[in-house]
């Protein structure tokens, strides 16, 4: 009996053996819609036995139980093999062939990367994108970044300015490990203060930003992460030497002190000491200079307890020389026997972090963070004298947990901020001195949800009570929206608040003849009334495949409206002009950007932007000065394949091109010292080579402005810079021409 | 009777300490690629007191962090398997396994081979 009913346990399958399997075939779509694949091949792996799909897909094959591998296949397709273990209809899927190098080409880092999925627009900038442009310091980083525009300030200091959405950089939030840094009085040079080496990684976001750092970003927040001892190499050094005689050394040195703790010291100085004056205005085409700049880190790790913490310290001393060729500061300082400028600034930094991660709950986190800056300028630009000391003391507090579960997470918090500054000042028109206290204390939450598929979203508020701007409200918002593979949608909007320092932030005022007014005397700072923007911002990022290569394209589109604006009006050539704004001021910013993996190795990405930023001058609704409203960008970079040796060529160009920008107005100036209405095109052109020898050294040659574009008269009245129509910040383009420099790399791992 | 009270304070202390809010677990769940993880995430944190969880696609652990008064393994596991994903003790039904998309399919051997490459 037993027996019988194994048989007939075992019936349907010694009758199965004799019988035929049957399917369907599948195109395979994101919607998993079933479309039947016609004219199939289907067929048993090393046997003669196969068939075709009819119109509706299906098949019908002998089958028997030594056949195990059915084989799908179909031109366009990727070849399936299935493994059949027991006889049942077949319901198969496949995949178009272009989808193919997804799954098989090795997922390489890129060297900026977009997020498909946070709610922030935010790219990561990794070092590898950094050394595409060797140079030099923070401020030089972003030259191979279309989300940012790099500008010469003026033709003096040899500044460079950043702007983003069609802002200058005292719109952005810039921090250094979240820390803000680069803010009052170290507005204008700050960026130059943070050697290129010391930055492991960038992140920007575009619009609104977190609450968790503060009220005062509008356009964007920039964050500089930096080398870590205890991820950074034990030993670097990098010597950077260029044509124009600018020299700079970069050291690293990282050590274990114990299990637990670890130093690094960084060390960077660069030094300019050859003049230059390549258009024979008179003028250097740059600054001569000194800079040494140290960091000292101390790391704490240890993950038994779930405690990382930072202690660093930096000391920065910068001296720059500016002006007429044959001024010597000696004898000529503050005389009128030639124009010249001196900034010399001496900065020190102590900052500590401390983060602890529940070992338990890796949810639950807190992060304190403290930072204490000293800063001093004391300057001159010709007969104007400007010193400025700005100490400035930040803490921040931050919880981090869940609610409920993980798709729900909040981030909470407390900050305090307190700032001094001191300013002197010898410029005809204004106060000898201003002084003011600023601080602040505010409290935040920030919400983030994710469906972890298509939805994530992040609403942020932040409540601040601050000694001169009162007490108010910060909203931020951002969002992002998946509908189909490899997209994001994302909108944003936020608030900003922030007290303008304007003599900081446009110190070029003092290298023209301008007289420089204070329109408004009842505000509380320098009689000024502080700056209040809304932000919004809506964004599509698509990846697709083109040829079978990875490509993707963005569209983004953001607004600022400023509530209320400082505006800096230099529309009379003789009068340098603050006051409130009065009307509307916006900037209205439209980028389109894409990224092409030509081929493997070979990456181009291109850009283009549209800018419209207007504001309410009393003299008329004007295009603000000096931005152009068309831009055009490309990058190809292209690395050859890594060999086992370590060895590797690289190959990068950066192409720009700005068109036409508005001169602020000259009409009521004689002749001989007005421009025109607008500035010509300009398109510059740099590249770099970089052979790596082995994963230790590697060496690099480049060019900046190969192709030696030149604005041939940046300053007005260079005859005469004592006379009433001196003025450098009528500056549009390259002053200096093209410059080529070599470096190297050497590492101990 | 003293001793018993001991016993049951100390049982009571056990059982509440088990049923802790924060309990962690590790599992192993079939499946090959994002999409999978992203599936398997979502179902687990569907299931009410589930408060983390993350799936290795390497791997195919599954780092559980639950609230054991409010869930259970088991009901975890049922709530994985109904979207189409098996565990070691609880295997989805032919029906449930066929649901997830057709690139995901983890039981066909030539399928894991192709999201190895």
């Amino acid at each position: 009996m037993k027996h019988l009913i194994y048989l007939l346990l075992l019936w349907p399958m010694l009758n199965g053996a004799q019988d035929k399997i049957s399917g369907t075939i599948f195109e395979a779509n994101n919607n998993n819609q079933n479309l039947p694949l016609a004219g199939a091949n289907v067929y048993w792996l090393n046997t003669e036995i196969g068939a075709v799909t009819n119109l509706d897909g299906e098949f019908n094959l002998p089958y028997n139980t030594n056949y195990k591998k059915l084989v799908v296949s179909y031109v366009g397709f990727k070849t399936d093999t299935l493994t059949i273990n027991e006889l049942k209809p077949i319901k198969h899927w496949l995949q178009p062939s272009d989808n193919l190098d997804e799954v098989t080409v090795t997922s390489r880092k890129r060297a900026t990367a977009k997020s498909f999925l946070s709610a922030t627009n935010v790219m990561t900038v990794s070092s590898d994108e950094l050394l595409k442009a060797a140079c030099c310091n923070l401020s030089e980083s972003f030259e191979t970044n279309p989300s940012i525009d790099v500008n010469f300030a003026d033709a003096v200091s040899g500044t460079r300015q950043i702007k983003m959405l069609g802002l200058t950089s005292p719109y952005i939030l810039i921090a250094t490990e979240n820390i803000p840094t680069v803010r009052g009085a170290s507005q204008a040079f700050g960026l130059s203060f943070i050697p290129g080496t010391w930055v492991e990684s960038i992140q920007i976001t575009k619009g609104a930003g977190s609450v968790v750092n503060g009220f005062e970003s509008i356009a964007g927040q920039i964050n500089a992460e930096l080398v870590k001892p205890t991820t950074d190499n034990k030993f670097f050094v990098n010597f950077y030497g260029a044509s124009s005689e600018r020299m700079e050394l970069n050291t690293h040195f990282n050590t274990n002190v114990s299990e637990k703790w670890s130093t690094g010291l960084y060390l960077h100085g660069n030094t300019h000491n050859q003049k230059h004056d390549v258009n024979n205005d008179g003028f250097l085409d740059m600054p001569l200079y000194n800079q040494i700049n140290i960091m000292n880190r101390w790391q704490y790790t240890n993950p038994q307890k779930g405690l990382v913490s930072f202690i660093n310290l930096k000391f920065l001393n910068d001296e720059k020389q500016a002006g007429q060729v044959d001024f010597n500061p000696d004898t000529d300082k503050l005389t009128t026997n030639y124009w010249g400028s001196e900034i010399d600034t001496k900065r020190y930094e102590i900052s500590a972090k401390l983060g602890y991660v529940n070992p338990q709950i890796p949810w639950q986190s807190v992060g304190v963070q403290t930072a204490f800056s000293g800063h001093k300028q004391e300057s001159y630009y010709g007969l104007n004298v400007y010193e400025i000391n700005h100490n400035s003391l930040y803490a921040n507090v931050i919880y981090n947990s869940i609610i409920s579960d993980s798709r729900h997470k909040i981030k909470t918090g407390l900050s305090y901020t307190y700032d001094h500054y001191d300013e002197v000042l010898d410029v005809d028109n204004l106060n000898p001195n201003y002084e003011r206290t600023e601080n602040s204390v505010g409290a935040f939450f920030e919400y983030n949800f994710d469906n972890l598929e298509k939805l994530n979203l992040t609403a942020g508020l932040r409540v601040d009570h601050h000694n001169l701007l009162g007490t108010f409200i910060t909203p931020r918002f951002h969002a992002r929206y998946t509908p189909w593979g490899k997209s994001a949608f994302r909108a944003s909007f936020g608030r900003g608040k922030r007290s303008a320092n304007i003599f900081a932030e446009n110190q070029s005022v003092f290298a023209t003849s301008r007289s420089i007014n204070v329109l408004n005397n009842s505000g509380e700072i320098y009689g000024l009334d502080p700056e209040i923007a809304w932000n919004y911002g809506l964004s599509y990022l698509q990846g697709f495949n083109l040829f079978g290569r990875k490509a993707d394209v963005t569209l983004d589109f953001y607004r600022t409206d400023f509530k209320n604006q400082v505006v800096v009006d230099y529309e009379n050539p003789q009068e340098i002009n603050f006051y409130n704004l009065d009307g509307e001021s916006y900037a209205n910013s439209f980028q389109v950007e894409m990224n092409y993996n030509v081929f493997k190795g070979f990456d181009l990405r291109t850009a283009y932007k549209f800018y419209d930023v207007k504001t309410d001058y009393s003299s008329g609704k004007l295009e603000k000065p000096l931005t152009p409203k068309h831009r055009v960008f490309a990058n190809a970079s292209y690395s050859t394949a890594l060999k086992d040796d370590g060895k590797q060529w690289k190959f990068d160009a950066t192409y720009n091109w700005l068109g036409t920008q508005r001169f602020s107005s000259t009409v009521i100036n004689p002749t001989a010292f007005q421009l025109g209405d607008r500035t010509p095109t300009v398109a510059t052109l740099n590249a770099q080579i970089t052979r790596v020898f082995s994963p230790k050294f590697e060496v690099y040659l480049g060019g900046e402005n190969i192709t030696n574009v030149r604005q041939d008269n940046p300053v007005l009245s260079a005859d005469d810079p004592f006379g009433s129509y001196f003025d450098t910040t009528f500056v549009y383009g390259p002053i200096f021409g093209s410059m080529y420099y070599a470096g190297l790399r050497f590492k101990v791992l | 009777m003293k001793k018993i009270t001991v016993i049951a304070i100390m049982l009571l202390a056990t059982v509440t300490f088990a049923q802790s809010k924060n309990e962690q677990a590790t599992i192993e769940v079939d499946g090959v690629c994002m999409m999978c993880k992203s599936r398997i995430e979502k179902a687990c944190l569907a299931t009410k007191g589930v408060k983390s969880a993350n799936w290795s696609v390497e791997t195919h652990e599954l780092k559980l962090y639950y609230n054991a008064q409010k869930t259970n393994l088991d009901s975890i596991k049922t709530k994985i398997a109904s979207v189409g994903h098996d565990t070691k003790d609880i295997k989805a039904t032919e029906e449930q396994y066929l649901s997830v998309h057709p690139c995901c399919r983890y039981r066909d051997d030539a399928l894991k081979d192709e999201h190895k490459e």
